[in-house]
């Protein structure tokens, strides 16, 4: 009696263990099998804020800095976030209508509603700091800094280039770049990229439900530190290319000065060119579209993707290679015979060094002949193929027709051309056995299908300035955090050209500028031993002026290339003092010739170009 | 002759309060705040009622065990004036009045009534030579169990008005006939199918349900009375009109929110009201649970407590943090706590030699199924949301106080059972 109904007390602890066997399953689905709590978990209270590292910042070669950052905010949105906001104070704040407002919205949802894309982009210190207050009311908002390119002097755009907004094909190339991330687009910027743009890191922030972040997320266990990228100590003479490109502001052409012991650019210019901070920040696109258009493209480095043709200023390169072949000696003389080739008034060279300060075409129409047709072979067509490779393997080993291993990107080059035989062979050319020296000799003094970039010229210079070798010319001596040495770039490429025979190209440029009938007396600097070559591009509008120097005559600090497009005269008239500005601006640190600076400063030679139809 | 108090039940509850506190000091973590006797904060309070518990329990354990049979009515008719001593001074939040508010103390009168009723049940159910059979025996019965129960729905606290069903388990235990919680159960289930399926479908199963059961007893038993023909068809009409009416009730009876909760659980509400609407809490408990994995994020490292998504995760939703936190391990370690809870009390309300206390026992392990029942259920998305407590878990002195009382009031007589007979 007094237990009854006892069984029922196993019904009893039957329930419970059931009540909590269900408990435990419903447990194990939730928090083992169903993976998706955790995602949405994640989405609604972890925000990670990708820290964007400063960009490494560009020095030239006397610790002056060109180019820095800037810090500006992107107002990011998660569509998918934004909830209960009011439309009318955040348009108020942000400073946008309301249609602006949908449009952005759209674009955004377009992209993705639970990732975050740019609502607003690069907006200003003092722009955010007004809004700040206010951001927290708008849920699913926040603000993300990011830097600007800033360039307190407006030079040197071409070699610096400029960073921009990654494309689809940057994403796909390189995992490391998220969409809305930067990169660098031409000029230094894009070759050293990877030293550039640090590391990026990662917050990972812990939001409430205000939207409020109320700290780091496990603190800061999860966090990834951004690392700053790396600098660049440049080659660059910010003076020198100022001035430079002071002198080149109403023409069109480039400049190129190397340091011939080293191959450090001090200066690359290519006119016209344009203010770098035209490409930063909001006001880019606009701009760039505008540059983009201008018949003159600007945007080009002429100084690198320019392929001209050299003119006389080959001759140098043409007497170096015969006079190591032994087709001819310092002391071979040739008649000044225009019927060969047309020429100026001046008495017949008896040497190389005087041909070489006469310019004199129908004597360089004679060496060439001796190094296409050495006579090797009978048949007088394979005669000219031999001649014409032996010459095209001396012509590649002065940098000539190959892009130069410069610390530019690729694309942003060319490699000139310098004919070989299968160039002659092809059919659509002359095609085999159809060709021999007197099909080609235009090319002895530097017209017909040789062409050449303005740094191949420069580096010519260098060429001649070293006596026979030359370091591969680069832009960047030093870079990253612990400075590291550019060593790749200091290799040393010789011609192997005895220097005896240099000697005579020195001595007849040196000529050039200080002898009796030398073509480029303009070049003249008091106190200073220029050595230069004048050169005349005959081509479909005006010639084109071309000079290339070194200075001093030993020991040489500064090799200068200059070309002005489309100039009347020529390269004594323009481009010799124009060098000769950049010389002793160098040299002596100021122009002591101001009429002769002013005189050529404002000088527009340059026939305009005619707007396509 | 004294034996010594249990000690699997104290070192039970000892480990459910220590964890307890533990979750609530990490509900309402913050840097700023993090001693912890810091009385301003909620971890700090309840470290305070957590003290005054066990001295509680210490003076229960002091004193004679027959005091609870003999004083059982008074207390029970004391807390019932306290109950309606709320109704008219009650503080009024949420839509509620179950507060009274003594200065800065805040007491929950509702809290106290369970463990009353529990005493009061007891010693009427254990009156010498009681007939259970008889009709005013179960009406006293019932009259002492629905009467509290009454007033705290007039306090609009459905919730803990609800705990007093737990009173079926000892009434179970002791005589009452299943079939009141059959019944209980078929209704329950037809109202869910009810509104869950086309009432076409539902009449469907019960109409098949009872040709099984004419075809069961027409060729098996081979009872042909129509004594039994007209049982089944009037229970099969009972439930049709029962189906139909599912609806009315739900629509009638049923209060907005109330509907609106029934209707996120059963997964009939749309996607908005599930998220933000009625149903947030639970989606962002669920959240909460479901992202705590295998072994949780750690302690202090839950991103969905720690930031405030989820209300009421101190009270109600505490489990939130065990589940975030403590993940799968902690979680089925804490329910596991709970069911061994519950198996020790039936272990210790059946070796009791008076049926006063064995009453009383039930009673203990009644209130405290309910609550972990609906608790958390309500936080897995289980049940609907009802508001009550998980038994000393959650943060609040009333509740921790009673339910303190409500034990230890039992283990005492357990204590003290071959004395008490
Ligand atoms: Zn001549």
């Amino acid at each position: 009696m007094r237990n009854q109904y006892q069984e029922r007390s196993t019904v009893i602890r039957i329930i419970f263990l059931t009540v909590g066997l269900i408990f435990i399953v419903r447990l194990a689905f939730m928090q083992v099998f169903d993976g998706e709590y955790r995602r949405l978990a994640d989405n609604q209270a972890l925000r990670p804020i990708t820290q964007y590292p400063g960009r490494g910042l560009i020095y030239d070669r006397n610790g002056e800095l060109l180019v820095y950052n800037e810090a500006v905010y992107d107002l990011m949105v998660i569509p998918k976030m934004v909830k209960n906001l009011d439309t009318n104070l955040f348009c108020n704040v942000v400073g946008i209508t309301r249609d602006e407002f949908l449009t952005r919205m759209k674009k955004a949802k377009k992209y993705s509603t639970y990732a975050a894309s740019i609502f607003m982009k690069q907006v200003s210190k003092e722009e955010y700091g007004a809004w700040q207050n206010h951001l927290y009311k708008f849920h699913g908002f926040y603000v993300q800094q990011r830097t600007l390119r800033v360039y307190d002097k407006p030079i040197a755009a071409h070699v610096l280039g400029y960073v921009g907004e990654v494309n689809q094909s940057d994403l796909d190339n390189d995992k490391y770049y998220k969409q809305g991330d930067y990169i660098g687009k031409s000029g230094l910027e894009k070759s050293y990229e990877e030293v550039l743009r640090g590391i990026k890191g990662k917050h990972i922030m812990h939001v409430d439900v205000h939207n409020r972040e109320i700290g780091h997320y496990m603190n800061g266990a999860l966090d990834t530190m951004a690392i700053e990228g790396g600098n660049l100590y440049t080659t660059l003479d910010a003076e020198l290319q100022e001035y430079a490109e002071g002198i080149m502001a109403n023409k069109r052409g480039c400049i190129v000065a190397i340091e011939p012991a080293t191959g450090e650019v001090l200066a690359m210019v290519s006119a016209p060119g344009y203010d770098p901070n035209l490409l930063v920040g909001r006001v880019r696109g606009k701009n760039y579209l505008k540059l983009d258009s201008d018949e003159n493209k600007p945007m080009l480095n002429r100084a690198l993707i320019g392929q001209y043709p050299p003119g006389s200023i080959f001759k140098v390169a043409q007497a170096m290679i015969a006079l190591d072949l032994g087709v001819i000696t310092p002391q071979t003389g040739f008649v000044c015979d225009k019927s060969l080739v047309g020429c100026h008034n001046h008495p017949s060279a008896r040497s190389v060094q005087e041909a070489i300060k006469m310019s004199c075409n129908p004597y360089f129409y004679q060496v060439y002949r001796r190094i296409i047709q050495q006579g090797k072979y009978k048949n007088i067509y394979k005669d000219a193929q031999y001649g014409l490779t032996v010459w095209h393997d001396y012509m590649l080993r002065f940098g000539f027709g190959q892009k130069l291993p410069i610390d530019l990107p690729r694309g942003g080059m060319s490699s000139g051309n310098i004919p070989d035989t299968a160039f002659y062979n092809n059919k659509r050319w002359y095609g085999r056995d159809k060709w021999a020296f007197s099909t080609i000799y235009s090319n002895s003094i530097g017209q017909g299908e040789v062409t050449v970039v303005p740094l191949q010229m420069a580096n010519l210079a260098c060429i001649v300035a070293n006596r026979g070798y030359y370091i591969t010319p680069h832009l960047v001596r030093y870079f990253g955090p612990d400075s590291t040495k550019n060593e790749e770039y200091y290799e040393k490429h010789e011609t192997g050209i005895k220097p005896a025979y240099f000697e005579i190209a020195v001595n007849g440029m040196y000529d050039v500028v200080h002898g009796a009938g030398g073509t480029a007396h303009k070049a003249n600097i008091p106190d200073i031993d220029v050595c230069g070559k004048t050169g005349t591009a005959q081509n479909s509008g005006d010639d084109h002026s071309v000079f290339i120097s070194f200075a001093p005559k030993n020991n040489p600090k500064i090799a200068v290339a200059v070309y002005v497009e489309n100039a009347r005269g020529g390269g004594g008239t323009w481009a010799a003092p124009i060098a000769s500005l950049v010389i002793e601006k160098y040299i002596r640190g100021e122009v002591t010739r101001k009429d002769f600076e002013r005189m050529y400063r404002e000088a527009a030679p340059c026939q305009k170009i005619k707007k396509k139809k | 002759m004294q034996t010594k108090i249990d000690w699997v039940t104290v070192l039970l509850y000892a480990v459910i309060l220590i964890f307890g506190w533990l979750n609530i000091y990490a509900a309402c973590y913050d840097e700023a705040h993090a001693a912890v006797f810091d009385f301003s904060t909620l971890h700090g309070k309840e470290m305070m009622w957590i003290g005054a518990s066990l001295v509680i329990a210490l003076i229960i354990t002091l004193i004679d065990p027959h005091i609870f049979s003999s004083t059982a009515y008074l207390i029970y008719f004391a807390v019932i004036g306290l109950l309606i001593l709320t109704l008219f001074i009650g503080d009024t939040t949420n839509g509620g009045t179950s507060w009274i508010k003594i200065g800065s103390f805040k007491f929950q009168a509702s809290e106290f009534a369970k463990f009353a009723t529990a005493l009061a049940l007891a010693k009427y159910m254990s009156t010498l030579d009681l007939d259970y059979k008889q009709i005013r025996t179960k009406i006293i019965a019932w009259a002492i169990i629905l009467f509290p129960a009454g007033i705290i729905i007039l306090q609009h606290d459905t919730g803990s008005a609800l705990v007093f069903a737990s009173f079926l388990l000892p009434l179970y235990r002791e005589g009452m006939s299943a079939k009141i919680l059959v019944i209980g159960l078929v209704a329950v289930v037809l109202f869910v199918l009810a509104l869950l399926m086309e009432k076409i479908w539902v009449i469907a199963i019960i109409g098949g349900l009872a040709l099984i059961a004419l075809f069961y007893l027409f060729v098996w038993l081979n009872k042909r009375t129509m004594k039994h023909y007209i049982w089944v068809t009037a229970l099969f009409l009972i439930c049709t009109a029962y189906v139909f009416s599912v609806d009315l009730a739900f629509e009638k009876v049923l209060q907005p929110h109330q509907r609106e909760r029934i209707d996120v659980l059963l997964g009939k509400a749309d996607k908005e009201t599930s998220k933000t609407g009625t149903g947030y809490n639970v989606y962002q408990s669920k959240l909460a649970i479901g992202s705590g994995g295998l072994i949780g994020k750690g302690f202090l490292n839950g991103t969905i407590t720690k930031a405030d998504f989820v209300p009421e995760q101190e009270t109600d939703f505490i489990f939130c943090t065990v589940g975030e936190e403590w993940g799968f391990v902690g979680s089925t370690l804490l329910i596991l706590a709970y069911i061994a809870l519950l198996l020790r009390l039936v272990r210790l309300a059946e070796r009791q030699y008076s049926k006063f206390s064995r009453f009383y026992g039930y009673s203990v392990a009644g209130i405290l199924f309910i609550h972990i029942l609906i608790n958390i259920g309500m936080v897995l998305g289980l049940l609907p949301v009802i508001g009550i407590p998980l038994p000393f878990f959650s943060y609040g002195g009333s509740s921790l106080m009673a339910f303190t009382i409500l034990l230890f009031i039992f283990l005492r007589q357990d204590q003290e059972r071959t004395n008490l007979i």
